[in-house]
């Protein structure tokens, strides 16, 4: 393989593993909060993805109205589904918040084909274009997709380690009880939480369609669970975690793929879930947890 | 003691009753001095009934306008038709209702399952049988692993099979790109796919193409980059892409952001592709396809049909059904000229000697030749890629 091949499928491994940085970050952040693995996360991101498409595809609004529409409608979807399927289960077994989780995943995929049909819809690439450096080609869209989640990373360590509620956020998620006693209002707190990780889900819809110009009813369903691996790989709860999973996951199917084994790119992925769960279960950054007896 | 006799009654009216239908249908087949009967089973029903009725309404079509034009030397085709939901039990059913009604041949099924359970009950009575969509090499050979398997002799088929595209891609490659080598990009665990690129491989080296890089993907993943760096940095002549519209798009726009400038072959899946890809990117892209719309040979069919069922032809399962009934139509011709009695084992295996011996024979579709497996070896039609539009562009 000669130098400038294995950079350029860097950079597109690079410009995968942003979407699922961002992705994985909502999961981290649930996760942190209410001990949940929300697997209808992806699906918020198919929800984003149609709203895009019929933003530009059928009502040819410009792009910047489509990122703002997916981001709310997203928002609103994940807040919405905390409320209506989450809030009612907080006080029991974790379990069965974990099966709710599954159904309103397929619930989201299923009411998708009802509503938007099973068929793929494709749309033109929002950012087209490249620049040649050194001899390799970078896409526009891959330079704005790795720019884009690393400012979304960054904004989010503020909000959480600089803000109030990013205060409130690390007490709830530190201790429910005590931080409800000092005051803090642990519904407002978590749907906040959601509303913010929702919002990454509609920035990486938007992100994803840049790479991929289609959306399909079950696109969440995959890169929700690779997203879900990144998380897990990163340390589940921990915000520059999540997003170095991401990373290293887009980089690893890339180089996978790079080497001749592209049959084999979701062995890889989900091989290295099963490596961190038996040698390393907290991740690269994860928490310590002591077992208590 | 009225009860037991009431229940004898229903006892013994429901035993007449299949002698009743059977004398009915003993009148109908006495009295084919001057018809000639066949079958039609197909789903038109259920949940594949948007393959089943194309099919369906192009063999009726056909068979009415043969009639309309005088039939087959001066005899009318009385056509049975049996719906068999797809479900290989009711298409034995079909079938043995239609031999007891006198069926001298069977038009069916639609869909693999189907067809391959209806060829094997064909085959024990060495009833002439003709599909015009069913893809598995089980439909014509008792068992496609063996080399030297029986061969259901009686069974035909109007449509090519998976491998077979993949022949005519690599030829294609070959002798209108000068192609030395190729990339080959398909979709994992797809039995299509791997078909047609199996095809593909084994005319590689009689074609003089060299596989420079042979990618895969998963089934629902839609990331090609990767792949797609390789198979650019391959730097092949061509690339072949044996898989469905929707990934086709997003391969080719992939495969031009890499900076590939390769020309791009596909199979029969790319139909509609134009709708998933730019037109700067597909410019030049070619696919094998069963048939030609919009072209000279399919025109008359193609207004026939919209006149009759009120809607455009919707699939290529419309004029291949077309053709399969054509194909059945010179057979019997075959046996009537040769002055035998309808119904009979000399007249069936007439009509099989006929269909079997055709050479090039020209169906709205392509030619028809038939193999040692009475698989058709036809020209496919390429539609070619231009301006955003997927035209005709020549047989081959």
């Amino acid at each position: 393989m000669t130098f400038s091949l294995l950079i350029a499928q860097l950079i597109n491994g690079l410009q995968t593993g942003s979407v699922y940085a961002l992705v994985a970050l909502g999961y981290s952040m649930v996760y942190g909060i209410i001990k949940l693995l929300n697997f209808a996360h992806g699906d918020i991101i198919m929800v984003g993805a149609y709203m895009v498409y019929y933003a530009i595809a059928s009502f040819a609004l410009p792009p910047i109205v489509a990122v703002i529409l997916a981001v709310g409608v997203s928002t609103l979807l994940g807040v919405t589904v905390e409320k209506v399927a989450y809030t009612p289960l907080r006080s029991a077994p974790r379990l069965s918040l974990l099966i709710t989780a599954i159904g309103v995943s397929f619930l989201l995929e299923n009411g998708a084909q009802l509503v938007f049909g099973a068929d793929q819809k494709s749309m033109d690439p929002m950012v087209t274009g490249s620049i040649s450096m050194g001899g390799i080609s970078v896409s526009y869209a891959a330079i704005v997709t790795i720019v884009v989640s690393v400012i979304a990373m960054v904004v989010l360590t503020i909000v959480v380690n600089r803000t109030k509620i990013g205060k409130a956020m690390r007490a709830v998620s530190e201790d429910m009880g005590a931080a409800q006693l000092m005051g803090i209002s642990l519904n407002r707190t978590i749907s906040m939480t959601f509303a913010i990780g929702s919002a990454l889900a509609g920035i990486g819809s938007v992100l994803y369609l840049c790479a991929y110009p289609q959306a399909s009813p079950t696109m969440g369903s995959m890169l929700g669970i690779k997203a879900f691996v990144a998380a897990v790989l990163g340390g589940i709860g921990s915000i520059p975690g999540a997003m170095i999973g991401g990373f290293v996951i887009g980089v690893l199917e890339a180089l996978v793929a790079a080497a001749g084994f592209s049959m084999w790119k979701d062995a890889a992925v989900f091989l290295i879930l099963i490596i961190v769960l038996v040698f390393k279960p907290t991740g690269i950054l994860g928490k310590k947890i002591q077992e208590k007896v | 003691m009225k009860k037991a006799l009431l229940f004898a009654l229903v006892l013994a009216l429901a035993v007449a009753m299949p002698v009743f239908a059977g004398g009915g249908a003993e009148s109908s087949s006495s009295a084919s001095s001057d018809t000639i009967t066949i079958a039609f089973i197909g789903n038109t029903t259920g949940d594949y009934a948007m393959y089943g009725v194309p099919v369906r309404n192009s063999v009726v079509m056909f068979f009415e306008q043969l009639n309309a034009a005088g039939g087959i030397n001066g005899k009318q085709i009385n056509l049975l038709e049996y719906d068999d939901k797809a479900d290989p039990t009711e298409t034995v059913n079909a079938y043995n209702l239609a031999k007891s009604k006198g069926a001298t041949a069977v038009f069916g099924s639609v869909l693999t399952g189907a067809t391959v359970a209806l060829s094997d009950v064909t085959y024990d009575d060495n009833m002439p049988q003709i599909t015009a969509s069913a893809t598995s090499p089980k439909v014509t050979v008792m068992d496609p692993d063996d080399p030297n398997s029986e061969v259901k002799t009686n069974v035909f088929r109007a449509c090519f099979l998976d491998p077979f595209q993949g022949e005519k891609m690599a030829q294609y490659a070959s002798s209108k790109y000068g192609a030395k080598t190729a990339a080959i990009f398909y979709e994992n665990g797809s039995d299509y796919s791997e078909a047609i690129v199996q095809g593909f491989e084994s005319q590689i080296e009689a074609c003089g193409i060299k596989v420079v890089a042979k990618e895969a993907f998963a089934t629902g993943d839609v990331d090609y980059k990767a792949q797609m760096t390789n198979i650019a940095a391959a730097n092949p002549d061509v690339v072949i892409m044996p898989i469905y519209y929707g990934e086709a798009g997003l391969a080719i726009t992939a495969l031009r952001a890499a900076g590939c400038k390769a020309k791009v072959i596909g199979g029969d899946g790319f139909g509609s592709v134009k709708d998933y890809a730019s037109a700067a990117d597909l410019e030049g892209t070619v696919y094998m396809s069963g048939y030609a719309p919009g072209t000279e040979s399919v025109a008359q069919f193609e207004a026939d049909y919209k006149a009759k069922f009120g809607t455009d032809v919707p699939n290529m399962f419309a004029p291949l059904a077309w053709d399969a009934s054509l194909l059945l139509a010179e057979g019997l011709k075959a046996a009537e000229a040769k002055g035998l009695a309808a119904g009979s084992a000399e007249y069936k295996q007439a009509v099989i000697d006929a269909i079997k011996g055709m050479d090039a024979f020209e169906g709205i579709t392509g030619s028809y030749t038939f193999n040692e497996t009475n698989d058709p070896i036809k020209s496919v039609a390429i539609i070619k890629i231009s301006g955003g539009s997927e035209l005709f562009d020549e047989f081959f």
